[in-house]
């Protein structure tokens, strides 16, 4: 043990991106690349009836013009999962690379090869499309209804999948004597990723297969998808994945890489780079889902649940995509963050003619915990309970064990978390002061909870590959299947492999880029896994190498190899820690040795079968001007165990990074569609309310570190817990401000303006 | 069919006097990329929304997505390359991103940088909150701004030598 795990130690790539030299996808594309843009439709639902490119033709510099007739016609899905070879868990396959049945305003209809980006600009005005227009549907409830516009055959009443969960007897539980009943319904807008790099890639021939260089987070996914939409062999597809400018679940999708792939092919295996504008990136890649959630609670006056019910629609767009993953995920956190007797959960995920909303961070909890957590704070007002002691009698007790997932809640984190928040915040003192209040600004402080747990096990293949080399001089290159996407995971790989190794943080060479034809086979960056997961594989195979690095060291020093340690970069005897030599000294001599040659290395795979709770909560402190309808977030904090910190500084920074998300979630963002065209409205980025800096205030993240017993490093998920509880915890300071609850976000100046009229604050 | 226009640009890059014949159309972000591979300007959104391809132009920030290339003309444009000293050794600045850990997809990291050097070079105090102004043209999806403000904040005041480590 050298000490490099729980270590702020500076990220690997921290240099290259302040001085600009790490190189994204477009930094790699030769300038002289054609340049591919994608016609999208101008209605929300209809078909393609013709298609007129005859003037588009003619421009100069245009190479190709492929419509939705042109393409082939393999149907792919596109959510970025592992494969599953039974066809019962498959995802859905509803995409083709251009389509002639129009679900969305936006859907691809035709694509534009040129010369430039003028040309293939001026092309794509010039085509004439001709369409059949049907009537179209944006509300997922409405498209249940019988009579409303269709949008997939198989799919009646545009149901994609409906999913229950059942437990104890809620029509009798409910007849007990002297509960409360309280009710409510949470909607959750849809919301876009807003990573700073837009999806791009760029695709080309090389030695009869395609090689495409994309800003995706999982590229051997990709090249699978690829290979699905062409209908060609998986092995003639290469996917090559350098730095990537953000993803948050967007690009944990195939977007434009089986197009594409597809032009390349088209235009003689030439070089073709598809640059997604952002007005295409809110429509045409991937959304969060909005979702509408009822839920009842009835409660006996001694503040325990004696019945619970809740059901939610979650809007899923035009096609499949992740699908009914999100809704299901929110929904399994329902009965188990708050355990009770009688549950009954029905998830919807419901075709609409609006944009395809797959994985975006926190995979449908961050809707979840808006609905359950505004409602647990409903339910305590109801009893006239304190809602922290209300939560802390009904939330999920240590030793809890589900049974689907067979995670275990092993510690006390919830109660540790909330201690801290309410510290940091001054929870109790500030919830007297500002009960005082009652003029025209008035002040609240709330917070949320939340359920998350880690990686896809038992629902899907979990597994991680690592390679190492060792180097001449003792030092180590580490290659995983597994994405850095700006979370800090090379980082975090290269801590652990150092010191499973037992060398310095310094000699371990993370190879960042993965490369489907060199990089060993792993899943990529999404469900907070990568830390989880690749811990696993990174250190069975250190244990490997060291085991291989120590044999040869008995050659080399006549010492038992099980009496050798490596520490700090040496071969050391453990019974009296004296350094018999250097790993670089070992490292040379094994690889030009005369007597015994050896390159070092190894490699391995390991399969995960476990999974686990990440817990914790957000406290916020708000200031409320009544009439202005202005929310003001004065003070936030986070709260997390996520087990062991691998490297605070960035865990840190992670969750800074999720709390801003949440904030935007909570006070300003939401994607707008005109009612009667369905078409978007603010799908840029001065109209589509990000936060900016001057929209936050200083923002805290605070950890509870509990070990985790089934992880390689005791670590367990992060990376999308943080965009969790932040928006319940600014709903219930609003609350505690004003007394007016706010049962939808984002909560703008509009709709306090409606809820303050209501309530008969204006 | 129209003929391309093109017109000659010279101007100052990085301390270096360089010229080029450019397309009357092109964006700055277009020239510094295409011709000069300054691909610490990029792009995230090309209508200045996101700040991302942020350079200095005779000492003030521009989004350079809508600045157009042959505006550069005479003029003495700054990028983040230009901050690295000739023996591969980072500015101040620079190293406070990297120490704070203000870096993660490391996509805004460029603009950001250059609008603390222009705010740097003012040599002036700002307040918490006059900085979060500032810098406030950035967008960021991955930091929630706390440790680019940080960064930022503290090389200020190690400037005005009233931060000393």
């Amino acid at each position: 043990m050298n000490g490099t795990v729980g270590k702020s130690e500076k990220r690997v790539d921290a240099f290259d991106k302040v001085t600009g030299r790490a190189r994204y996808t477009d930094d790699l594309c030769d300038r002289n690349a054609l340049v591919a843009k994608v016609l999208h439709s101008t209605i929300a639902n209809g078909v393609v009836k013709a298609i007129d490119t005859s003037a588009a033709e003619k421009i100069q510099g245009v190479v190709k013009i492929v419509t939705c007739f042109d393409v082939p016609e393999y149907k792919f899905p596109t959510a970025g999962h592992p494969w599953s070879t039974d066809p019962h868990h498959q995802d859905v396959a509803d995409r083709l690379l251009l389509t002639r049945r129009v679900r969305f305003y936006g859907d691809d209809v035709a694509a534009v090869v040129a010369e430039n980006e003028i040309a293939a600009a001026e092309a794509l005005r010039a085509i004439q499309v001709e369409y059949e227009e049907f009537p179209f549907v944006l509300d997922a409830e409405e498209a249940m209804k019988p009579g409303a516009p269709q949008l997939h055959e198989e799919y009646p009443n545009n149901i994609l999948a409906h999913t229950s969960i059942y437990k104890g007897d809620y029509d009798a539980a409910i007849k007990e004597p002297g509960l409360i009943r309280v009710e409510g319904w949470y909607d959750t807008p849809t919301v876009q990723h807003c990573h700073i790099e837009n999806h791009i890639c760029f695709a080309e021939m090389e030695g009869g297969r395609i090689v495409i260089t994309s800003s995706t987070q999982i590229p051997h996914i990709v090249r699978r998808i690829v290979g699905q939409a062409l209908g060609i062999p998986w092995g003639s597809v290469r996917v090559i994945k350098p730095y990537i400018g953000g993803g948050f679940g967007n690009k944990q999708d195939a977007l434009y890489e089986p197009l594409c792939a597809y032009l390349t092919t088209q235009v003689g295996g030439r070089r073709v780079k598809l640059d997604v504008s952002r007005e295409e990136t809110f429509v045409s890649n991937r959304v969060r889902h909005a979702i509408r959630t009822h839920i009842i609670s009835y409660v006996r006056p001694d503040g325990t649940f004696a019945a619970r019910k809740m059901e939610c629609f979650s809007n899923q767009g035009a096609y499949a995509s992740h699908g009914h993953g999100i809704a299901a995920k929110g929904m399994g956190a329902f009965p188990q963050l708050y355990p009770c007797d009688n549950v009954q959960c029905d998830a919807y995920t419901v075709f609409t003619n609006k944009p395809v909303s797959g994985a975006m961070r926190g995979y449908g909890i961050p809707q979840a915990m808006f609905a359950g957590e505004s409602h647990i704070e409903d339910v305590a007002r109801a009893l006239h309970m304190d809602s922290l002691a209300f939560r802390r009698k009904n939330m999920m007790p240590v030793g809890y064990v589900d049974g689907f997932s067979k995670n275990e809640n092993y510690s006390d984190s919830l109660n540790q978390c909330i201690e801290k928040g309410m510290e940091y915040i001054g929870y109790e003192r500030k919830q007297a002061e500002y009960a005082k209040e009652s003029g025209p600004v008035r002040h609240g402080v709330g917070m949320a909870i939340f359920w998350y747990n880690t990686a896809v096990w038992p629902i899907s293949l979990e597994s991680s590959s690592c390679r190492m080399v060792l180097n001449q001089d003792g030092s180590v290159q580490l290659q995983m299947g597994e994405t850095e996407i700006g979370q800090g995971a090379d980082t975090a790989f290269a801590q652990m492999a150092a010191e499973t190794l037992g060398i310095p943080f310094q000699d371990v060479h993370v190879i960042s880029t993965q490369d489907t034809d060199i990089t060993p086979f792993g899943l990529g960056a999404y469900a907070s896994r990568q830390t989880y997961i690749g811990g696993f594989s990174i250190k069975q195979t250190a244990l490997m190498m060291k085991e291989r690095i120590l044999k040869y060291a008995y050659e080399l020093t006549r010492m038992p190899p099980f009496e050798l340690d490596i520490v700090d970069g040496n071969i050391i005897r453990k019974n009296d820690a004296r350094v018999l030599m250097s790993l670089g000294a070992l490292a040379t001599e094994a690889l030009y040795s005369l007597s015994h040659s050896e390159h070092i290395t190894a490699e391995s795979t390991y399969q995960i079968k476990s999974n686990a709770y990440s817990f914790g909560c957000s406290f916020a402190e708000v200031e409320v001007d009544i009439p202005l309808c202005k929310v003001k977030l004065i003070n936030i904090v986070n709260v997390h165990d996520c087990g062991r910190l691998i490297n605070p500084a960035l865990a840190e920074a992670q969750v800074h990074g999720g709390m801003s998300m949440a904030i935007g979630y909570g006070l300003s963002e939401q994607l707008l569609f005109d009612e009667k065209t369905g078409r978007p409205l603010n799908n840029n980025l001065l109209d589509y309310k990000l936060s900016t800096m001057m929209d936050h205030p200083d923002i805290a993240a605070r950890f509870v570190e509990n070990y985790e017993p089934t992880s390689a490093f005791g670590t367990k998920a992060l990376g999308e817990p943080p965009a969790c509880p932040g928006a319940p915890a600014i709903r219930n300071a609003i609350l505690a401000a004003t007394g007016v609850a706010v049962d939808r976000i984002p909560i703008t100046p509009h709709v306090l303006f409606a809820r303050f009229k209501e309530e008969g604050l204006l | 069919m129209h003929e391309t226009q093109y017109k000659l640009v010279k101007c100052t890059i990085n301390g270096k006097p360089v010229q080029k014949m450019v397309d009357v159309r092109a964006s700055l972000t277009d020239m510094l990329r295409n011709d000069f591979s300054l691909n610490s300007v990029k792009k995230g959104c090309e209508v200045g929304e996101c700040g991302a391809c942020n350079v200095l132009i005779d000492g003030e920030c521009f989004n350079s997505c809508i600045y157009l290339a042959i505006w550069a003309d005479g003029k003495n444009i700054r990028t983040l390359e230009g901050l690295i000293g000739p023996n591969g050794e980072l500015s101040d600045i620079q190293q406070a991103f990297v120490d704070e850990a203000a870096v993660q997809c490391g996509f805004c990291t460029p603009g950001f940088i250059m609008t603390a050097v222009e705010i740097l070079e003012s040599g002036k105090e700002y307040t918490r909150d006059e900085l979060r102004k500032l810098l406030s043209g950035h967008l960021c999806r991955c930091t929630g701004y706390e440790n680019i403000l940080n960064a930022v904040e503290k090389t200020m005041l190690r400037r005005l030598g009233k931060l000393h480590d």
